[in-house]
């Protein structure tokens, strides 16, 4: 019964949610009458995106370094698939590593946020540097029109590339291991690939930031990439610092003490949204995975190995899609308010 | 109807940055059709007059009206019939000339077809049509200043703004194009307002200007009747050269009525009068009268050469002082 109801809330949110988008269509659609800048700004983008050397160096970087390890993987598949049963053989295509190689995942996860910042980090000052920021804005469009029109052109090129990488390395997969995806895993690994998209798409929007708060070029390329390797490699080990420093943890210690240590430290390194993204992917594309935070032996002992269903892995970790979701939209939001308030001048 | 003829006007117009005040006051009027040249040393505040009236940046105090349209209120309003062509005006350089403005005609909402008849038109207006599909980056400076007037014109404006259009061409260059806003502007019925801080180079195609020095407007109106505006008020300066150059040149110019005093500089002789009116014709019968050939005689400070001497060179840091 009580499933039933939860059932149907969720339904009734996503409900809510789908009438909030078509609302929100509709205006724009609405504006777009009034102005058609977006429209305009948006395929200008577009094209530019898909003509653009860096997007595709750093595109091409990742799609071999995923296809090679998707490779490797699949050479490795038997042993890994006979080692914990013959379950969900497809999407370990895309987390089991192979050799030396580590797996697809971890490499979208380490070098997806360059596609972001590739596309984004001279998005604005480039222009402004250009001087075709202030004859742009003199044509009859709102000023919004053109940030907005980058994001989503952005947002558009980088879905299509995600999507087409891991469907490539999909079909290799089948290729190589011949064991067709279950429904299952498909809706898994199209899900994994949704959130990927936000998790780049958070990229992009600090790079379109990062575009309007440095005047060069290169200056906001540099943040870009010092948040990423902060991110990626030091965020880890610093949440780790800070979490001995308040609540040391030594062989004599309560578990209490010990759980409030782990805890801290979870608690911290979820501000890093290349956590919050590998425990997303971790947990999708693992359908054994049961939970994200600590487990006590007592509660592990007597349970049943077994796998969860993609509607209870959903809920596992719909807090963080809910943050990156969130975390993206924060900082577009800053974005956009830099970018209205930027004094504009040529030269 | 009267105020129908004026198309841009301000209205102590203010602009501030902190402590700095980039425009102060402006009280200025376009008249439909005329070429307005708002004329100033770099940093008298021309460009941001500009982005007020076109309302890329708001104004601290007063207001605009362009075309019955507040930039502040309806900047779409003002957009959709005033064509800019900034200061520095940047490309796609990766894009050819026609992408380009095909780019700003899809801004503008133009359709397609329409929109590429236009686009042919004025390539050839501006003299492109030959290099409209190469990139623009392998466009000389000048060519991309024609791109910009192309680009400006896109829309069928009712008015132009041309933000420093001459910088950085060649004197050639200049001409063409000078006499390119003209033919336009007179073939269109076309408002110009066009600023620079190259006098000599601009006044000759305006109709009226303003002389803008320190974010204030000294002088408005046609070049004629500006350097009599400036020097109004104070003792005017006359240099003459006459045949034969000796001491009674300047001891029978001193008998005359008005003349302070008579000074000798190199080959010229300078006479200051008490003003304000011209005593040039009385000088020329008298020295005639008296046997002397009369070879140069021009009053100072009624002409732009004393204006730029002035506020322009040396960076018009000076103030204008008794004004």
């Amino acid at each position: 019964m009580r499933q039933t109801v939860s059932k149907l809330k969720e339904f009734l949110q996503i409900e809510a949610v789908k009438q909030a988008v078509g609302r929100a269509a509709k205006r724009l659609a609405g504006r777009n009458r009034a102005s058609g800048g977006l429209q305009a700004v948006f395929q200008k983008e577009l094209a530019d995106n898909f003509s653009n050397v860096r997007f595709t160096i750093i595109f091409s970087l990742i799609a071999v370094a995923g296809i090679s390890a998707a490779f490797a993987a699949a050479q490795n598949i038997r042993e890994a698939a006979g080692g914990s049963g013959a379950e969900f053989v497809f999407l370990r295509l895309f987390t089991v590593s192979g050799g030396s190689l580590p797996s697809f995942v971890s490499f979208v996860s380490f070098l997806g946020p360059l596609i972001g910042l590739a596309i984004g980090f001279d998005a604005i000052n480039g222009e402004h540097n250009k001087g075709t920021l202030s004859r742009v804005l003199a044509q009859p469009i709102y000023r919004d029109d053109v940030i907005n029109g980058k994001f989503l052109a952005g947002l558009a090129v980088l879905s299509l590339a995600i999507f087409t990488l891991g469907l490539i390395v999909a079909g290799l997969g089948l290729f190589f291991t011949g064991v067709p995806p279950t429904t299952e895993e498909v809706v898994r690994l199209l899900m994994y690939l949704a959130v990927t998209v936000i998790y780049v798409g958070f990229w992009l929007s600090l790079s379109l930031l990062f575009s309007l708060l440095f005047r060069q070029a290169t200056t906001s390329a540099l943040a870009g990439i010092a948040v990423w390797l902060f991110f990626v490699i030091f965020a880890g080990m610093l949440v780790g610092i800070v979490a001995d420093n308040l609540f040391p943890v030594t062989d004599q210690s309560t578990a209490d003490q010990v759980l409030r240590h782990v805890r801290v430290k979870q608690g911290l390194a979820r501000l890093s949204p290349t956590v919050l993204y590998d425990e997303v992917t971790v947990t999708l594309l693992n359908p054994g995975v049961r939970t994200l935070g600590p487990v006590m032996i007592q509660q592990v002992s007597g349970a049943i190995p077994g796998s969860l269903p993609v509607g209870q892995s959903l809920l596992l970790i719909w807090p963080q899609v809910t943050s990156l979701i969130a975390a993206t939209l924060i900082i577009f939001a800053l974005a956009y308010y830099f970018f209205m308030r930027q004094e504009i001048r040529a030269g | 109807m009267r105020e129908d003829a004026i198309l841009i006007e301000t209205k102590n117009l203010t602009k501030r940055y902190g402590k700095i005040t980039a425009v102060a006051q402006l009280n200025l009027a376009v008249r439909r059709g005329e070429i307005f040249g708002l004329l100033g040393p770099n940093g008298a505040g021309k460009t941001t007059t500009i982005l007020m009236i076109l309302g890329l940046t708001e104004p601290t105090e007063g207001t605009v009206l362009v075309g019955g349209c507040d930039p502040t209120r309806n900047p779409l309003g003002v957009k959709r019939i005033v064509g800019y062509l900034p200061d520095n005006v940047g490309f796609y350089t990766d894009l050819t000339g026609r992408e380009n403005l095909t780019y700003t005609a899809s801004l503008n909402r133009i359709p397609g077809d329409v929109a590429k008849k236009r686009i042919g038109h004025l390539l050839q207006q501006v003299g492109l049509e030959k290099v409209a599909d190469r990139k623009v980056r392998e466009y000389s400076r000048g060519m991309r200043q024609r791109l910009g007037i192309a680009d400006a014109l896109i829309k069928n404006p009712r008015a132009v703004i041309l933000d420093e259009p001459t910088l950085g061409i060649d004197p050639e260059g200049v001409q063409e194009l000078l006499a390119l806003i003209v033919r336009l502007s007179r073939e269109e019925g076309l408002t110009v307002l066009i600023s620079s801080h190259l006098l000599h180079q601009v006044q000759q195609i305006c109709d009226r200007v303003g002389i803008f020095v320190n974010g204030r407007m000294i002088a408005q109106g046609p070049i004629s009747t500006l350097g009599r505006q400036i020097a109004a008020g104070k003792p005017q300066e006359i240099e003459l050269r006459a045949e034969p150059n000796n001491a009674s040149l300047l001891a029978t110019l001193q008998t005359l009525d008005g003349v302070l005093n008579v000074e000798r500089q190199g080959e010229t002789v300078l006479v200051r009068c008490r003003g304000p009116e011209d005593l040039r014709p009385q000088i020329a019968r008298h020295l005639i009268q008296t046997g002397f050939s009369l070879f140069h005689l021009r009053a100072r400070g009624q002409d732009l050469d004393y204006i730029y001497r002035k506020y322009f060179q040396g960076g018009g840091a000076s103030a204008p002082d008794g004004l």
